[in-house]
């Protein structure tokens, strides 16, 4: 078998991942680090359930092997607070029961922490008038840059409310 | 223990007559900080050590026979460790409510997608590898000897239909009649967490963490799978990541699971893949559905007629029951009411939430527009005129129903005009826009249920249930009508669910859970309550329970003093008795929609929608919201994208994942503008709360039909309103 020794940085701390290639990153955060706050709804990339935040970016790690992110640093939802900390997103989740069943929930926040600083960044998306130039997000931007995190339990109106709190109180 | 029996109306109304202030609140649920941290630990992720990992293997034919596998080859791959074909493995999934193991022969093959094997290895990606290895020998059934389609198969009549009266004469004597068929594609549950369980074997006692709604249920189908006393299982569901049906009977990993540890003497995790989740768990019928409505004059029903054709799999006792709000949501004395059953050899159908009314609903309220439209009066008010005063068939009286309030409120909210309904009269750019509208209507379903509840000796409370929260509030609410009664912050009560260690209750399914085991846990509260006027030594009237003070006359005592050390625990046992059958008791509301049809695509929008809902007490606003909401979004996903494609030619799905099943994404649903209207239901629960987790779904898909024709002028009777059924008619631009 190849050689497959890789050191990732997860929520600070390092890793080391020497294990079956075939590994995604996904069962490598769940099974061999212990971070099952990630979640794994299809792994086929078609729900969101599995996004983590791999050097700034979100991504859904079901689709990416654990070989491929040597030296990456990587944040999941357990890098972004505790029961007794809640980050400012996750904090809103639960005022505004932006959730119900919870399994998409990580997903949710790890992707709306990133796509803050996407629109913040400038990035326009389907929905926008302009693709150069400042971005607003309105409710429909938040929803369409949140489209890639299927809520089987269709929190999404709370899930919009949340993140525009959070957006309001962080400006 | 505490039994009652709920013989008649329970008009006491503790819940308002108590001082803590809690109850109905929106409170945030207490599960939530561990949900948004990722510290909710679900049925698979349970650190188990030693733990092999299962996958499993699904027949790739219609109907036939498993001869053998080729296992050597498999087994020498790495870490593989063992091919299972167990008699005690299931091959369908077990209906919401079972009680005993479903069909167990897993070499009998019935369906394509049924389990027929487990391989397990030492990891997941071995386990995987070797699945998709393993060759397979069989005997195929002839194709023409196997109906698939439910066309194939003569549909026979599932139980007895209602008939009353002579509803072919009053459709020909009607003044204005609508005779219309309409038709839904199957639809599943798609939870987001795939089914999933871990088992251990001590050997004597079998303990699964699994994904499921009814554990009450779930043990005794695992016990007769396995063959096993009841009392040498457990199970544990402390979080379970939606379930809508789905997980209401046990699914196939968990018997292979459990058979596997059995055998290996190890513990052993199975994980079904989301296509497996699709092809071997359970589906909602497709449903072919005519619909004959006919009035006076003034647009008051004097003929129903809503007949249904449904199917399952040969054996299978579970039938969509279409017709179930038909029964008793309008009037009309002449009517027929029957549900046919065509036998096909496709995944297990079952219930998907809310059987029966979601899909009935929709149709109904498709047809309800329809006949506005012919008798040429506002649809709200077509409704309004046919409220019944008493149930149709049964003469029996309704118990509360607020289906009136919630058509004035939501209508309002909405800002409806009903005066105007030609069709196709409004544009904007590229998109004709319409408003729609329908009922919402969901039988009330009431359980026996246990629950325990100890006052502890330092004035904190802890209740226990075998209740499953799937996302539904139950930790919210039963904590809170625990803090009511004791008279506590909602803080000081713990609330601890989904084990089959603690007492049965009905289960999450059938929107039953709060009423039937809130009421349990009502009534341990009650006794409770009794043993402090005891210890206090006055009369119960006098009795004020709050923020853990008892105060009675002038005697005021803090928990702890009163106790001495000594925690009160007690068990309620909640029956439901001789209510059932006395009153038709339901749930209603009312849907409003405004959708854009594209001129040139045929794409639909759905631009807004408000639904106003009547669900007795809510026993936390914010949670019960949330269950209308996501009802809200399911009756979008039902009425434009979602549907099951099957191959014809053997009956295998088409679309089984996320990618090609469409269910609706963030911004296909709108900013839904749900809201309750006040009612208290002496007849539902002596908590006077009916259920409120289906109802946003049924009728919700009609509503949106409507919307639609009132764009375009196009009447598309067949669901999902696809861009394709829409565009050829679309009017010119
Ligand atoms: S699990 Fe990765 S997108 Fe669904
Ligand atoms: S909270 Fe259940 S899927 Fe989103």
């Amino acid at each position: 078998m190849p050689q497959t020794n890789r050191s990732l940085t997860i929520n600070g701390d390092t890793y080391e991942f020497s294990g079956d290639p075939r590994t995604s990153l996904l069962d490598f955060l769940r099974r061999d680090c212990g971070l099952t706050g990630t979640k794994k709804g299809c792994d086929h990339g078609q729900c969101g359930s599995c996004t983590v935040i791999v050097n700034g970016q979100r991504i859904n790690s079901c689709l990416s092997l654990a070989v491929m992110h040597d030296g990456d640093a990587i944040t999941t939802i357990e890098g972004l607070g505790t029961p007794d900390d809640l980050s400012p997103l996750q904090a809103a989740f639960v005022k505004h029961d932006a959730y119900q069943c919870g399994y998409c929930t990580p997903g949710q926040i790890c992707s709306a922490q990133a796509m803050l600083e996407e629109a913040k960044a400038g990035w326009p998306s389907f929905v926008s008038d302009d693709l150069d130039g400042e971005v607003k997000l309105t409710r429909e931007e938040i929803s369409e840059r949140m489209s890639g995190n299927i809520c089987r339990c269709a929190a999404y109106s709370n899930i919009v409310e949340a993140i525009l709190e959070t957006m309001e109180a962080g400006e | 223990m505490t039994t009652r029996s709920m013989d008649a109306p329970d008009t006491r109304n503790l819940l308002d007559h108590t001082a803590q202030g809690v109850i109905g609140k929106p409170l945030d649920r207490p599960d939530g900080p561990a949900k948004v941290t990722g510290r909710a630990t679900y049925a698979a992720e349970h650190d188990i050590p030693n733990c092999a990992e299962g996958v499993l293997v699904l027949a790739s034919i219609s109907k036939g026979e498993v001869l053998g596998f080729d296992e050597e080859e498999v087994l020498a791959l790495p870490g593989v460790i063992a091919v299972i074909s167990d008699e005690r493995m299931i091959a369908r999934s077990a209906q919401g409510g079972a009680n005993e193991a479903p069909v167990q022969k897993v070499r009998n093959v019935e369906y394509f997608g049924q389990p027929i094997a487990l391989v397990v290895a030492e990891t997941g990606p071995q386990a995987q590898h070797a699945a998709e290895r393993l060759k397979v020998r069989y005997r195929v059934e002839d194709r023409d000897n196997v109906a698939i389609n439910p066309d194939e198969a003569k549909a026979e009549p599932h139980k007895e239909p209602t008939i009353q009266g002579d509803i072919d004469h009053a459709m020909k004597e009607a003044a204005h009649a609508v005779d219309l068929t309409y038709t839904t594609q199957g639809q599943v549950s798609a939870a987001m967490e795939m089914h999933a369980s871990i088992a251990e074997w001590d050997g004597h006692t079998l303990t699964a963490h699994s994904s499921l709604q009814m554990l009450n249920y779930n043990i005794n189908e695992l016990a007769d799978a396995l063959d096993l006393e009841p009392e040498r299982v457990r199970l544990i569901s402390r979080y379970v990541g939606g379930g809508f049906g789905s997980k209401l009977g046990i699914a196939a990993e968990l018997v292979a699971a459990s058979v596997a540890a059995i055998e290996l003497g190890r513990p052993v995790r199975v994980v079904m893949t989301r296509r497996q989740v699709f092809e071997c768990v359970i589906r909602r019928s497709e449903t072919e559905q005519r619909l004959r409505l006919g009035t006076d004059a003034d647009g008051r029903l004097t003929a129903f007629g809503h007949e249904a054709r449904v199917s399952n799999l040969p054996g299978e006792k579970f039938a969509e029951p279409v017709t179930q709000a038909s029964k008793f949501l309008y009037a009309g004395h002449n009517r027929k009411l029957a549900i046919n059953l065509a036998r096909i050899h496709r995944v297990t159908a079952g219930s998907v939430r809310a059987p029966g009314e979601a899909v009935g609903m929709q149709a109904l309220e498709a047809a309800m527009d329809e006949l506005a439209n012919a008798v040429g009066i506002d649809p709200v008010e077509l409704r309004l005129r046919n409220i019944p005063e008493r149930h149709p068939t049964m003469d029996i009286p309704y118990s509360s129903r607020k289906l009136a309030e919630c058509l004035h409120v939501a209508a309002e909210r909405f800002g409806w005009d009903g005066s105007d309904r030609r069709p196709a009269q409004r544009r904007e750019g590229d998109w004709w826009i319409g408003t729609g509208m329908a009922s919402a209507a969901r039988v009330h379903n009431l359980a026996n249920a246990q629950a325990r509840v100890t006052l502890q000796a330092d004035g904190t409370a802890i209740v226990a249930s075998d209740m499953t929260d799937i996302g539904t509030g139950t930790y919210t609410v039963l904590r809170q009508i625990a803090a009511e009664m004791l008279g506590l912050d909602p803080e000081n009560v713990l609330v601890r669910l989904g084990d089959t260690d603690f007492p049965p209750g009905p289960g999450s399914g059938g929107s039953h859970g709060a009423a039937s085991t809130g009421s349990a846990v009502q009534l341990a509260c009650e006794t409770i309550r009794d043993r402090l006027v005891e210890r206090l030594g006055c009369k119960p009237d006098e009795l004020t329970l709050k923020d853990g003070f008892a105060t009675c006359g002038n005697r005021r005592a803090a928990y702890p003093d009163l106790l001495q050390g000594a925690d009160i625990e007690e068990i309620g046992k909640f029956e439901v008795g001789k209510i059932k059958g006395q009153y038709s008791t339901a749930m209603y509301g009312a849907f409003f929609t405004e959708v854009a049809v594209n001129a040139w695509s045929g794409e639909t929008r759905v631009r807004r929608m408000t639904g106003a809902f009547g669900i007795g007490r809510a026993l936390n606003e914010k949670t019960a919201l949330s269950q209308c909401i996501g009802g809200m979004a399911w009756g979008i996903g039902q009425a434009l994208t979602e549907q099951l494609m099957f191959d014809r030619r053997d009956g295998h799905i088409v679309n089984p994942d996320l990618a090609e099943y469409h269910v609706p994404v963030n911004l296909d649903v709108p900013d839904l503008d749900a809201v309750l209207v006040e009612e208290r239901d002496p007849a539902a629960s002596p908590l006077q709360a009916k259920g409120v987790g289906e109802l946003g779904i049924c009728g919700a898909g009609g509503a949106i039909c409507n919307a639609i024709y009132h764009a375009t002028g196009v009447r598309v009777r067949d669901f999902p309103i696809t861009p394709d059924k829409l565009i050829a008619q679309l009017p010119d631009v």
